[in-house]
């Protein structure tokens, strides 16, 4: 699904990312954790292809397709979600109406047929309720005026809806309650555990892995991956910090 | 030629001093001014489309109690002119909400003249231009309260978005107040199209002009609040700058 080698990227030509390799298959769930400034977001940004993050070396293909030859929104068609730690607002433009033009964009850069306004509406429905999320809430402006959880919330809704072949997910779990944390864990599990779709999870603690169970656990650090193990790897992390791991595997 | 050049206005001039002199020769003479006036209690509403250049000159008076809502479309060129004059007359109630858009060799703007002549009058002017280009907006908006005009609440929020760096936009909301108990706001804004959203937006996988487009519409939305024929208004704007992107 997706294959990263050697990445090497620069933010205001600080180099963040020094050599970062990682191969991610489908049906996977992939966590990677770090402590503060290790890269972990400018990884989100870079495959996102967020202006200002420089790629200056290696490569990153998604399903064959060479990810940074691709415009943002061509990486998003081609079946890339990046789930933002601090969602945008948007003021003025409603959810839906955003939904339904990003989707349907997504199918023209696919050359599918787009989604009418019924077809699209049942779709936003389903996810809504898988995300305990009230359809009056997309009918407001983006993100503007929810609470921390309820961007959490909208940025699943929004990857329901999307239906992405893969999810890279920056810290969806910061600003998150229990049960927020519960309901968000559960509609990734709904809707990105599957066979064919693949996770990349970025998060600081283990509270989102209870649910969302990974299959391999990464440490990122100094812009490289330093550790890779099973889910006992994110335990270890919790109980003796990034420093003992991080030097044990120096 | 001489002749049209000394009734021509020049630039000297405040209430043309960002206008293009050369395009408004093209469009001499002007249009006679429409006067309307509103009687008392009575109630008025208009949309002005002016998509492909052009000079409007209204003025409104508005009598005890009288409203007025007025709802502008100003866009094309090479010079495109909305003058508005209004009078408020005790009571009386005003509304402007205008959207405007200028593209390379385009210069448009809308200027008005709020005059609270008596008291307890209210005027609410929202006014939010595009400029892309080397295009040029402006809106110049006088608010004047006559002495005795208290109890006057009187407001102007103008924003600008310029779309590239070579762009120009003019924006001169004044007050000439003579009374004592009045309440004018006025805000003003000029700025860039938020480059967070627009990554937000293209991750979502919106292409950059449809991304520029959809914010660029809720950004004039705005200014067609409340009118009868918005939706009409924002289908027009929507389509100019998908146009203009």
């Amino acid at each position: 699904m997706l294959q990263i080698s050697d990445l090497h990227a620069t933010v205001a030509d600080k180099p963040i990312l020094k050599g970062l390799s990682l191969t991610i298959n489908a049906g996977e769930v992939h966590a990677i954790m770090g402590p503060n400034g290790a890269g972990k977001s400018t990884l989100g940004y870079t495959l996102g292809g967020r202006p200002g993050y420089e790629v200056t070396g290696g490569s990153a293909m998604l399903e064959g397709a060479d990810l940074l030859e691709m415009e943002p929104h061509e990486r998003a068609a081609a079946g890339l979600f990046l789930g933002f730690q601090y969602p945008v607002e948007i003021p003025g433009v409603s959810n839906l109406q955003f939904l339904r033009e990003a989707l349907n964009a997504q199918r023209k850069g696919r050359g599918e047929a787009p989604l009418s306004g019924g077809e699209f509406l049942k779709i936003a429905r389903e996810k809504s309720a898988l995300l305990k999320m009230d359809m009056e809430m997309l009918k407001r402006p983006v993100n503007v005026g929810f609470s921390g959880g309820e961007k959490k919330r909208a940025e699943m809704v929004q990857m329901g809806i999307l239906d992405p072949k893969l999810a890279i997910l920056d810290e969806t779990d910061s600003g998150l309650d229990i049960d927020a944390l519960r309901i968000c864990g559960e509609g990734i599990n709904a809707i990105m555990r599957r066979p064919d779709k693949a996770v990349l999870l970025i998060t600081h603690y283990q509270r989102l892995l209870d649910y969302v169970k990974p299959d391999f656990v990464h440490v990122l650090a100094g812009g490289r991956i330093v550790k890779s193990g099973g889910p006992e790897l994110a335990h270890e992390l919790e109980e003796r910090g990034y420093e003992a791991v991080e030097g044990a595997a120096a | 030629m001489s002749a049209v050049a000394e009734i021509l206005p020049t630039r000297a001039e405040e209430d043309w001093r960002y206008a293009d002199v050369k395009a408004l020769a093209d469009l001499w003479p002007l249009p006679e001014r429409e006067t309307i006036t509103v009687p008392a209690g009575g109630s008025f509403a208009r949309s002005i489309v002016q998509t492909a250049g052009g000079v409007t000159r209204l003025s409104l008076v508005l009598e005890a109690k009288a409203s007025a809502a007025l709802h502008v479309l100003n866009a094309g060129g090479p010079y495109a002119r909305v003058e508005i004059d209004v009078v408020l007359h005790e009571g009386a109630d005003f509304t402007l909400g205008g959207a405007q858009l200028a593209q390379t060799g385009q210069t448009v703007e809308i200027v008005t003249k709020v005059t609270h002549a008596h008291p307890d009058a209210v005027s609410r002017q929202l006014v939010r231009s595009v400029a892309g280009g080397q295009g040029v907006v402006t809106y110049l908006g006088k608010v004047k309260v006559e002495p005795g005009a208290d109890g006057t609440d009187g407001e102007q929020s103008v924003r600008a978005m310029l779309l590239d760096r070579t762009a120009t936009a003019n924006a001169k909301p004044e007050l000439e107040i003579y009374a004592d108990d009045v309440k004018c706001a006025h805000g003003c804004a000029v700025g860039e199209l938020d480059a967070n959203g627009l990554f937000y937006l293209a991750a979502r996988g919106l292409p950059p002009a449809q991304a520029k487009a959809l914010m660029l519409s809720a950004f004039i939305a705005e200014a067609f609040d409340g009118a009868e024929e918005g939706d009409h208004l924002q289908s027009l704007a929507q389509k100019l700058l998908e146009e203009a992107l």
